[in-house]
């Protein structure tokens, strides 16, 4: 198990204001003046039908935003340039770089790599996501499961206080998906994390808060906020609970989509 | 197998020209057997190898400074926008004129000497290497762009660390296409006009109706283009290991399950 240095000082995580959100797609307005906050240190789970402009929201929140307008400030009213790790669903490892050194991309990047100290800590980070005797592995050898425990590593590295993920465990095989996300739970806590997911049980495991986005242009619907800190057992009667709600309200939402893709 | 299909396939290749010689009774100033060009390989084979040594040399400067000029002026179009817009319409222009066409006017300005040759073996290989390397450049998976833009990594670093390594494998098939056209480069330009090497040694006894020698040089000239390709692809293979096609696959069955 690391310590916290290790680990990365993710002390003063920000609350995430996003303001007056806005994606026109194609003559269709995806989503218009939405707002969505993410409370300080905890992790948000969004939750929709495919297409609802969801992970448009969170590259909005990441500063990719391929035309989508917004403002994005944290809690004392400042951008978050520079404070934002992002994975995604592909694991984005570079096929030509041995897994340590895709773990260290970011530092490579910025000419920090040479740095022992932060070489220590992504030793530390590879072995915390079970990968140490695969470090010098190129990605081709390793399974999705490990190559996506790579990208957690990677993510890690970075040492950001607010991480967005978008659809992480989509790709992987149900224990798989079971065991990263303990372990996200785990090395993401303390940090302000958007979690953009298809799977409810996933979002309801995982998510402080779990919302979902619906309609179009899109809207949020109230925050629900299941008891208990994450990760949550998934033999939990109050989580089956909500999951049969959450399932409902997606199925309304796929409907409320699906009667406009008809016409 | 590895060596045994090939030699083989030679064999068979030679046996098939004795056949057509013997079937059709072909004059020997039309097509010598493969006996008579045998001889003449042995009884010329210290010129035909210098000869050979000169060919080599112009192939092999012009795939140097053809490759270096490709993926410098590939790295430069797709690093700076302005250049795209003017350059690539020159560059596909350019390609409308036919090498063959400058190979006189290159002797004129370079003379009879390797310098014209080396040019011919230049230009021919240029557009390929420079097309095949702009192209990669310009498909580096967005993903990848997406997660350094996120990571504060400058265009230069992105460049170097990200799309110039992406690239690389559509490099290596623009190398092998000019490896395979980089000889035909040299030898047009010393028919047109040369103090030596294999196409200047044809010509000459393609005058002298030496054809048995015209057939030594050609064979000379094709085992060594053979040889060059196989070693540039097997040197390509073993500088980009990722790129494997099996690998290639698995990554995308990888994603699909």
């Amino acid at each position: 198990m690391l310590n916290g240095s290790l680990l990365g000082a993710s002390a003063d995580p920000p609350a995430i204001h996003l303001q007056a959100a806005a994606l026109t797609y194609g003559g269709t307005a995806l989503f218009q003046s939405l707002d969505l906050t993410l409370p300080a240190g905890q992790t948000t789970c969004l939750l929709g039908p495919s297409g609802v402009g969801k992970s448009s929201l969170l590259r909005l929140i990441a500063g990719l935003a391929d035309g989508a307008d917004g403002v994005v400030l944290d809690e004392r009213g400042k951008p978050l340039d520079g404070r934002i790790a992002y994975m995604a669903q592909q694991d984005l490892l570079l096929p030509w770089l041995p897994l340590l050194a895709n773990v260290l991309l970011g530092a490579r990047l910025r000419g920090e790599a040479r740095d022992p100290k932060l070489l220590e800590r992504a030793r530390a980070l590879v072995d915390e996501v079970g990968l140490a005797t695969h470090s010098d592995k190129r990605p081709a050898e390793l399974s999705g499961g490990m190559r996506q425990r790579a990208a957690l590593a990677r993510t890690l590295l970075e040492d950001r206080p607010v991480v967005l993920m978008d659809e992480p465990f989509a790709a992987l095989d149900a224990i798989t998906r079971y065991e990263l996300q303990a372990l996200s739970a785990r090395l993401l806590q303390g940090r302000t994390v958007l979690l953009v997911t298809h799977d409810p049980l996933e979002a309801l495991r995982l998510g402080h808060r779990v919302q979902v986005m619906a309609g179009r242009p899109a809207t949020l619907d109230s925050p629900l906020e299941p008891s208990g800190a994450p990760p949550r057992p998934l033999d939990d009667p109050a989580l089956l609970g909500l999951q049969s709600e959450l399932l409902n309200r997606l199925a309304n939402a796929r409907r409320g989509l699906g009667d406009e893709r008809c016409a | 197998m590895r060596i045994v299909r090939p030699a083989l396939i030679f064999l068979g290749l030679i046996a098939f020209w004795q056949l057509l010689v013997s079937a059709t009774g072909v004059a020997a100033f039309i097509l010598p057997g493969p006996g008579p060009v045998a001889a003449a390989l042995t009884e010329h084979w210290r010129s035909l190898l210098s000869h050979a040594a000169i060919t080599a040399g112009e192939i092999l400067l012009g795939l140097l400074l053809g490759t270096l000029l490709g993926t410098a002026s590939a790295v430069f179009i797709s690093a700076v926008q302005p250049a795209r817009r003017w350059l690539m319409p020159v560059l596909v222009v350019s390609q409308a004129i036919p090498v063959f066409a400058l190979a006189p006017i290159l002797v004129l300005w370079l003379g009879y000497g390797m310098a014209s040759k080396v040019a011919m073996a230049t230009l021919i290989i240029y557009f390929p290497v420079t097309a095949a390397f702009f192209d990669g450049l310009r498909r580096t998976e967005p993903g990848w762009i997406d997660l350094a833009r996120t990571m504060g990594g400058g265009r230069m670093a992105v460049l170097r660390q990200i799309r110039i390594p992406a690239a690389l494998p559509a490099l290596t098939s623009g190398l092998r296409v000019a490896t395979a056209v980089a000889p035909i480069g040299a030898v047009v330009g010393e028919w047109v006009g040369s103090s030596g090497g294999l196409g200047y040694l044809m010509l000459h006894a393609n005058a002298r109706l030496q054809v048995d020698l015209m057939f030594a040089a050609l064979f000379v000239l094709a085992v060594f283009a053979v040889t060059l390709y196989f070693t540039v692809d097997a040197l390509l293979r073993r500088l980009i290991p990722w790129q494997a096609d099996d690998g290639l696959e698995q990554d995308t069955a990888q994603r699909l399950a």
